[in-house]
C-alpha cells in the first residue's frame, strides 16, 4: 500500500479548526486550571516545608511539574471524543469504513487533533501566566522556571511529541472499545483513573513510595506527563533523555499494534446502529 | 398536597426511573467511588513520603477529606436539577412549564432527580470518616456527633447554594459554565486539607466570601478537639456552619431575581 499523507493532514487540520472555535470554554478552562494549580502548589509546598531529609525532587522542580501538568492537561488521554461516541451510537461510523483510507491511520489523525488542539489554546496562556506574570506580582517562588538547560528544553519538546503520540494511541484504544460497549462510559472512567494516577497528575511519580518505583518506572502512562515534565526541570539528567524517549516510543509501538489488532476484530463483528 | 409530600413524590418517581437502568447507574457510581479513592490515595502517598503536614496527621486530614466528600455528595444528590438546569430547562425553553405550575420553582427543581450515582462518593466518604474517627481514638460523645451532623447539614446547604447560583447564571448565559467547578470540585479538593496551609487570601476568600471553611475546617477542628492554629475560638467554630444556611438564603434570593429576568428561548 502506498502511503498517501495528504488526506490525513486534511483531517487533522479540519478537526483542529473546529475545536479552536470554542473560546469561551477555553477561558473557563483556563481559570479552572489556574485555581487547581494554585491549590496543588500550596498543598505540596506545605508538605515540603515540613520535610527534613532531601527528597527525590526539589520544590522548584515540583512547581514546574504542577504548572506544566495544568497547561497540558487536555493532552492526557483521560476521556473519549464525544463526536466519536455519537458516531458509533448513531451508526454514521459506517461511513468511515467506506473511505479509501487505512482506518486506523485515519482515526489516529483525528484523535491526534482532538488531543492536541485544546492544550495549544489553554497551554500557551497558562505557561505565559505562570512564567511571566507570577514573578511580577511578587509570587516568584510559585512561578514556572525556565527549562533547566537548552538540552533539557530540546528533550522536553521531543518528549512532548512522543507523549502526544502515546496519548493518541491510548485514546484510540478507548475509541475502538466503543465498538463493543457503545456507551463507552465504563471504559472512560477506568481510563481516567489509570491515567490521572499513573501519569503523575495526582502526585508527581518520584514522590510515591520507593517500593512502588520499579513498577511505576515500567508502566506506559508515565510517558504522558512524568517524563516530559522531569526532563524540562532537569530532574531527569540530559544523559538519560535518549533512553526515556526510546522507552516511551516502544510503548507507542506496542499500543499502536494492539489497537490495530483489536480494530481488525472490532470491524469484523461490528453491528452498525441506526437505520 | 403539601410541599414536603410533593417533593417526596417527585423523588420516589426519580428513584424508580433510575433503577430501570441498573448497569449505567452502577458504572457511574463506580466512577465516583474511584475518584474519591484516588483523592485519598494521593493524600496517603504524600504522608508516606513526608510524614506529616505542618503538624496534622494522616488520620486528621483523612477526616477532613471524608467529611467534605460525604457532604458534597449529599448536596449534589439533592441539587441535580439545578446542576443540569442550563442544559435541560433554559436551552430547551422547558423552564416555561415550571413557571406555569402553581408551586415554587426551587421545589420543583429540587425534586427533579435524586441522582443515585452520587452514592459512589457518599459511601466511601462515610467509611473514611468512620475509619479516621476510630484511628484517632475520638470518644463517641453525643455533642461531637451532633456537631459533625450540624456541620454536614450546613455543608449540604452550602453546596446546594452553589448549584443554585450556577443555575442562576444560566438566566444570563443560557448554558452552564465550567467556571462554577472551581467552587464545587475545587471546593472539595480545598476542604480536604486543613485551612492553615493555604495562602492568607485563599483563607479569607473561603471564609468570608464563599464560606467553605465555615462548614468544613472550623467545625471539624472542634469535632477533632484540637486547637486551631489560626486561633479561632470554640464558640466560633461551633456556630460557623450557620454561614452555610445563610449562604443558601442569599442564593435563593439571587435565584428569584434571576428568574424574574428569564425570557424563554422560544423554539
Amino acid at each position: 500500500m502506498k502511503p498517501d499523507i495528504r488526506p490525513l493532514v486534511a483531517v487533522v487540520s479540519a478537526r483542529y479548526r473546529t475545536l479552536l472555535q470554542y473560546r469561551a470554554a477555553a477561558f473557563a478552562g483556563f481559570a479552572t486550571q489556574l485555581f487547581w494549580g494554585a491549590i496543588r502548589l500550596m498543598i505540596l509546598a506545605a508538605f515540603f516545608a515540613a520535610a527534613t531529609e532531601p527528597q527525590p525532587m526539589n520544590l522548584t522542580q515540583v512547581v514546574a511539574y504542577v504548572w506544566l501538568g495544568q497547561a497540558l492537561l487536555g493532552m492526557l488521554p483521560w476521556n473519549v471524543d464525544a463526536d466519536f461516541r455519537a458516531q458509533v451510537r448513531d451508526g454514521t461510523v459506517a461511513y468511515d469504513l467506506l473511505r479509501p483510507l487505512d482506518l486506523y491511520s485515519y482515526w489516529f489523525g483525528r484523535t491526534l487533533a482532538f488531543r492536541v488542539a485544546a492544550p495549544t489554546l489553554r497551554g500557551i496562556p497558562m505557561v505565559l501566566f505562570s512564567m511571566a506574570l507570577l514573578p511580577l506580582v511578587g509570587l516568584g517562588d510559585w512561578a514556572l522556571t525556565p527549562p533547566a538547560s537548552v538540552v533539557a528544553f530540546a528533550g522536553f519538546v521531543a518528549a512532548l511529541v512522543v507523549a502526544a503520540m502515546l496519548a493518541t494511541a491510548v485514546t484510540l484504544l478507548a475509541h475502538i472499545s466503543l465498538l463493543w460497549t457503545i456507551s463507552g462510559i465504563g471504559m472512560d472512567r477506568i481510563l481516567t483513573v489509570l491515567v490521572t494516577i499513573f501519569s503523575g497528575l495526582v502526585v508527581p511519580l518520584p514522590l510515591f513510595p520507593d517500593w512502588l518505583q520499579p513498577f511505576l518506572n515500567w508502566q506506559p502512562f508515565r510517558g504522558l506527563a512524568d517524563v516530559p515534565y522531569r526532563i524540562y526541570s532537569g530532574n531527569i539528567p540530559p544523559s538519560e533523555i535518549a533512553g526515556e524517549l526510546l522507552f516511551t516510543l516502544v510503548w507507542v509501538i506496542v499500543l499502536v499494534l494492539l489497537g490495530r489488532l483489536i480494530l481488525l476484530r472490532g470491524v469484523r463483528r461490528m453491528v452498525v446502529q441506526g437505520g | 398536597m403539601n410541599s414536603a409530600a410533593l417533593l417526596f413524590r417527585y423523588l420516589a418517581i426519580s428513584l424508580r426511573g433510575q433503577l430501570q437502568y441498573r448497569a449505567s447507574f452502577l458504572m457511574a457510581a463506580l466512577g465516583n467511588l474511584l475518584n474519591c479513592l484516588i483523592e485519598l490515595a494521593g493524600i496517603w502517598v504524600l504522608f508516606d513520603r513526608f510524614g506529616n503536614l505542618s503538624g496534622w496527621s494522616f488520620a486528621e486530614v483523612a477526616f477532613f477529606c471524608g467529611t467534605i466528600n460525604a457532604t458534597y455528595a449529599i448536596g449534589e444528590l439533592l441539587a441535580t436539577g439545578f446542576d443540569q438546569f442550563g442544559m435541560l430547562y433554559v436551552k430547551t425553553g422547558d423552564f416555561d412549564r415550571l413557571l406555569l405550575r402553581p408551586r415554587s420553582t426551587v421545589l420543583q427543581l429540587a425534586g427533579h432527580e435524586l441522582s443515585l450515582r452520587r452514592l459512589g462518593r457518599l459511601l466511601p466518604g462515610i467509611v473514611i470518616v468512620v475509619a479516621a474517627w476510630t484511628a484517632l481514638d475520638l470518644p463517641l460523645e453525643a455533642d461531637r456527633v451532633a456537631l459533625l451532623a450540624f456541620a454536614m447539614a450546613g455543608g449540604v446547604a452550602f453546596f446546594f447554594a452553589l448549584m443554585v447560583l450556577q443555575a442562576t447564571m444560566c438566566f444570563w448565559t443560557t448554558e452552564s459554565l465550567e467556571l462554577m467547578n472551581i467552587l464545587t470540585y475545587g471546593g472539595v479538593e480545598t476542604a480536604s486539607y486543613p485551612l492553615p496551609i493555604y495562602h492568607r487570601l485563599f483563607r479569607r476568600f473561603f471564609t468570608f466570601v464563599v464560606p467553605l471553611a465555615c462548614i468544613g475546617y472550623f467545625p471539624i477542628v472542634a469535632v477533632l478537639g484540637v486547637d486551631d492554629p489560626l486561633g479561632t475560638s470554640r464558640m466560633f467554630q461551633v456556630a460557623a456552619p450557620l454561614a452555610g444556611f445563610a449562604f443558601l438564603g442569599v442564593a435563593i434570593g439571587v435565584w428569584h431575581l434571576g428568574a424574574r429576568r428569564y425570557t424563554s428561548t422560544g423554539s
